[in-house]
């Protein structure tokens, strides 16, 4: 079957976006991505992609704009409470005996996965001794996550779960809510590192202990998911964790063999040891 | 309504499903060659609770569809709690967390609109009782495709706004009972 009109304008928007902008979605998961262009599309008033690429090229202010509609930024604090209470009970046990800890947030969006596990380590007593890196490639997203600012309305979830993942103290202990928005305490940040990193496009940046990544190797086709996780078993130490999100696996990625499971149900696993 | 080779099934429930789904699912037959896609409106932090209600009563081997895997002929997929549920171009499944559509995710429309646009005429789309609006857009792009629309009869749904909003938006699709669906999508496929 040969290509659609829409199809071809597709990839050369794509194109363009990454020469002259050098974000590269080329690998992105193409059935979300062309859904989120047509809203992208619609919301410029364009009639095609081609239009929406003219005005990507020729109007600088054009391209943030888009942007934001390529890049999905929704979560929660303590999304999935599974999943942090197994980093808790089954991971952090193992952190513990690192002098010092290093933790990469890959995909962090607007920090709050970031700020669940700043939570969770001062609660578990290894704050003091750890480094947590939240990167992604939208500065818009890493502003907001930056000021730790989040819906009043979203507090009601965000303290359920932070509950249900076995929290040792009262969320509302870590915010100050102004202006109907809970601003998270700038203390909080004082380990943390949010930096501007592309899974498809940069290298290895630190040696980490643990990577938590959820919910965005989703929207990459498998071989930007066989480079995203490369980067992750570069940059962990060995026996290093790998958190995925709830409906994430490596059971069809080609780097399954460098990690072994660690708990199968929180989507843990672990970097392989040298043999 | 089309010459077209069917080559999947995309169905769509909310209020009521799983009566609607254990009168249709368990009359296909084993061996039945078509992949079944299936997204129901369910609570986001419960788990697929379909897969483990309907496994045992179906003859085709039932399952929570994964991110990426290839989709196998002869099995029912259903889209995970919380995630809307896509169909790629090189016809793998997706999985997204994106903001839901119709205050719904999964999305029938979602995943109705992204198999069409993968499989075109070859798509049969089945919009089944629910009492909101969702899979009538997609339902309409599965027809705009070529492919084929069927809906449950309005009065005999637990929940009657869905299929008529589907009717609505695609007033050519084929109004059926639950019975005449399956019976329906049995005969899609030549006999064995």
């Amino acid at each position: 079957m040969s290509e659609s009109v829409e199809d071809v304008e597709f990839r050369l928007l794509l194109e363009a976006v990454f020469r002259k902008y050098h974000y590269d979605f080329r690998g992105y998961s193409r059935a979300s991505l062309k859904r989120r262009l047509r809203q992208a599309r619609e919301r410029m008033g364009c009639a095609t992609f081609s239009q929406v690429q003219d005005r990507v090229l020729h109007d600088a202010t054009a391209f943030p704009e888009l942007l934001t509609f390529l890049t999905v930024q929704v979560s929660e604090l303590f999304r999935d409470p599974d999943y942090f209470r197994a980093v808790r009970e089954k991971v952090v046990p193992y952190l513990r005996t690192y002098p010092s800890l290093k933790v990469w947030v890959a995909g962090c969006g607007a920090g709050e996965e970031v700020y669940s596990l700043a939570v969770l380590f001062r609660e578990e007593g290894l704050e003091e001794r750890t480094m947590i890196y939240g990167t992604d490639i939208s500065s818009q997203a890493l502003r907001r996550a930056e000021a730790g600012v989040y819906g009043l309305d979203r507090l009601a979830l965000f303290t359920e779960n932070h509950r249900r993942s076995g929290g040792k103290s009262s969320l509302s202990d870590y915010y100050t809510a102004a202006y109907g928005g809970a601003v998270f305490d700038k203390d909080l940040r004082r380990r943390v590192v949010f930096s501007d990193h592309s899974l498809a496009t940069d290298q290895v940046f630190a040696e980490v202990q643990f990577v938590s990544c959820r919910n965005v190797l989703i929207y990459f086709d498998r071989p930007l998911q066989d480079r995203a996780l490369g980067l992750f078993g570069d940059s962990l130490s060995r026996q290093g964790f790998l958190g995925l999100g709830a409906k994430e696996s490596l059971r069809f990625s080609s780097r399954a063999d460098a990690f072994e499971t660690f708990d199968r149900e929180a989507r843990i696993y672990r970097k392989r040891g040298e043999a | 309504m089309t010459a077209a080779r069917t080559e999947a099934v995309a169905v769509g429930a909310s209020a009521g499903a799983l009566e609607a789904l254990s009168v249709v699912l368990p009359r296909l037959p084993a061996g039945y060659p078509l992949p079944v896609l299936v997204v129901v409106h369910l609570p986001p932090d419960r788990d697929s609770l379909m897969v483990g209600l309907l496994g045992d009563s179906c003859r085709l081997p039932v399952r929570e569809a994964q991110d990426k895997e290839p989709i196998e002929p002869g099995t029912i997929y259903f889209a995970p709690p919380d995630y809307h549920l896509l169909v790629e171009p090189d016809r793998r499944l997706s999985l997204s967390g994106e903001e839901p559509v119709l205050f719904s995710r999964p999305s029938i429309d979602v995943l109705f609109e992204t198999a069409a646009e993968t499989y075109g005429a070859g798509l049969a789309g089945v919009v089944l009782t629910g009492a909101n609006g969702d899979g009538a857009r997609g339902l309409r792009a599965i027809r705009q495709a070529g492919g084929t629309a069927l809906v449950q009869r309005p009065e005999t749904a637990a929940a009657a706004a869905m299929p008529l909003a589907a009717l609505d938006a695609c007033p050519d699709a084929v109004a059926l009972t639950l019975e005449e669906i399956a019976e329906y999508l049995r005969g899609m496929v030549p006999p064995r």
